[in-house]
């Protein structure tokens, strides 16, 4: 596959994109875990939700 | 399961912790099979090798302008209907449209400067999808900046109606007025007029990025309701500790 004299803007397109969907994959993923993480320390400290349920029921 | 059923964030929870793995590996099937496709459509006869740019910038354009109307839709849900997921829905959206719309700008502006001979233009199609950028940008700093949730919720839902103006305009932009942009090519009357060569890699791109958005929606949602949830619990911390 030979991209031609205009490679480069192929290739910054391509890495740009891919680079951005890794970022919105990873803070997500890191956001989850910190969520989950404060939910466990608040289910340490004695609290319950409203409805009775433990703070780390996350499903 | 019906649209009420998903009202109550815990039924919300369970479906979305089933659904994810699924969406996750379809989302990754879908990419693979269209980069593939994009890496083995032949050149365009006058745009060369550049009209790879296109698998990319095309779907990222049409999510630019879809996440606003799901959004807009979200936000009726929150103004009219009070669905308790509405604003959750808009809120985690906001981030993925704003991603999107600033991919769409760049690769855009990356494929116009082979083929236009320049990275910008400040015509029609190009200014109103940098509004629609800066509209996500100021939607996210007005959920950032308004503390109760409630409260954001209304304020960014008439926002995104208002914003809402905007999605005709960056369709119809390109017949509305002389642009440097292309008139579509997909969507239009009398259906494509692009080669199978190249529509069908296209079309996989669009449905792949359209499931990643999908996929990355749903996680995020799941998110903002976890980061309620604490808030709620913290709340009653405070409580606590002041009586």
């Amino acid at each position: 596959m030979s991209l031609g004299p205009y490679a480069p803007f192929i290739v910054a397109s391509y890495g740009l994109a891919t680079a951005v969907v890794a970022i919105l994959i990873g803070w997500i993923a890191i956001d989850y875990r910190r969520q989950k993480q404060r939910l466990r320390e608040l289910d340490a400290a004695g609290l319950v939700r409203r409805s009775g349920r433990s703070a780390v029921d996350f499903k | 399961m019906t649209l009420i059923d998903l009202a109550n964030p815990t039924r919300f929870l369970s479906l979305t912790a089933r659904l994810l793995p699924w969406l996750a590996a379809a989302t990754a099937v879908l990419l693979a099979i269209g980069l593939y496709q994009s890496a083995m459509a032949p050149d365009d006869y006058q745009q060369g090798a550049t009209v790879k740019i296109m698998f990319i910038h095309v779907p990222n354009a049409w999510l630019s302008m879809f996440v606003w109307g799901v959004m807009s839709l979200a936000s009726l849900g929150t103004l009219v209907w009070r669905h308790p997921l509405a604003d959750v829905a808009a809120k985690a959206a906001a981030p993925l449209g704003a991603s999107f719309t600033f991919l769409a700008l760049v690769t855009g502006s990356l494929w116009g400067r082979p083929m236009w001979g320049t990275y910008w233009e400040w015509d029609a199609r190009l200014t109103s999808v940098l509004i629609l950028f800066l509209m996500y940008l100021g939607l996210i700093a007005l959920w950032r900046a308004v503390e109760d949730p409630s409260r954001a919720a209304r304020a960014a839902a008439v926002l995104t109606l208002v914003g809402a103006i905007n999605l005709p305009i960056i369709k119809f932009s390109v017949d509305w007025w002389n642009t440097l942009h292309q008139p579509a090519s997909v969507l239009r009357m009398g259906g494509p007029s692009l080669d199978r060569a190249f529509l069908i890699p296209l079309l996989v791109m669009a449905v792949a990025f359209s499931l990643l958005f999908v996929t990355l929606h749903l996680a995020a949602m799941r998110n903002e309701i976890l980061r309620r949830r604490v808030r709620s619990l913290q709340m009653m911390q405070a409580g606590r500790r002041s009586a």
